[in-house]
């Protein structure tokens, strides 16, 4: 199991072909990828500001992907969350978890990057031509993270 | 005591973090924000409205209940929107 918080890229390919490498018999992937959306509304966004608790963001992460593992059957289980400035479609986030059936992997990727909402200790601004404003928490995000 | 404050919280106060020393009777986290909205507008402007407002001592989030002692670390921040 793996967390990273960092302000590079990641490729996520690589980094899934590297997680195969932990497992004894692996049979399902599935990963996720979050993007940096151009608008959430009618205004075109120039770029995204994450910001995150060094040290409890990590710590977070890590409680997030063992409950996942406590839930459900993996063989591996990657997060990576990207902080710092962001355009439009580049990427934030990487979920990817390991099964040997699809089931579990699936189940455990969707209940990550719910948890991910609400427990992971990141907040986003986003940047307009003419200001910029912190994204507020989503009542929909907290109903799914139960 | 170590207090950290992220996102809105911080360009309030117009801090990243600062060392503290509150006195003996300041017990709680609640009792400590207190303290501090008690030391100028900037305090009482960004932790005014608690509801919308998250703790976490040494790292973990908590209520503001929780007991507090010399040399935790004690972070203020709005509501997470990470993912």
């Amino acid at each position: 199991m793996t967390v990273k918080i960092q302000k590079e890229d990641f490729d996520a390919p690589l980094e899934v072909g590297a997680m195969y490498d932990n497992c004894a018999n692996p049979g399902a992937v599935v990963t996720f990828t979050g993007l940096v959306r151009s608008r959430d509304n009618d205004k075109e966004l120039i770029a995204l500001e994450l910001e995150h608790y060094p040290g409890m963001g990590e710590k977070q992460l890590e409680k997030i992907v063992a409950e996942a593992r406590k839930r459900w059957d993996l063989q591996d289980c990657l997060v990576i969350h990207r902080f710092g400035r962001l355009k439009p479609k580049e990427q934030i986030v990487l979920v990817a978890c390991i099964s040997a059936h699809r089931g579990d992997a699936f189940a455990a990727a969707s209940f990550l990057v719910d948890w991910l909402k609400t427990k992971a200790p990141f907040w986003k601004k986003e940047i307009y031509a003419d200001g910029s404003t912190w994204v507020q928490e989503r009542r929909e995000d907290i109903e799914r993270a139960g | 005591m170590k207090l950290v404050y992220f996102a809105w919280v911080r360009e309030r106060i117009g801090l990243d973090f600062e060392a503290v020393t509150p006195p003996q009777e300041v017990k709680t986290i609640s009792a400590l924000a207190d303290w501090l909205c008690a030391r100028g507008d900037n305090y009482r402007y960004a932790l005014a409205d608690r509801s919308a407002i998250r703790v976490a001592r040494n790292q973990t989030f908590v209520g503001w209940d929780e007991a507090i002692s010399e040399g935790d670390e004690v972070a203020f921040f709005p509501p997470v929107t990470g993912g």
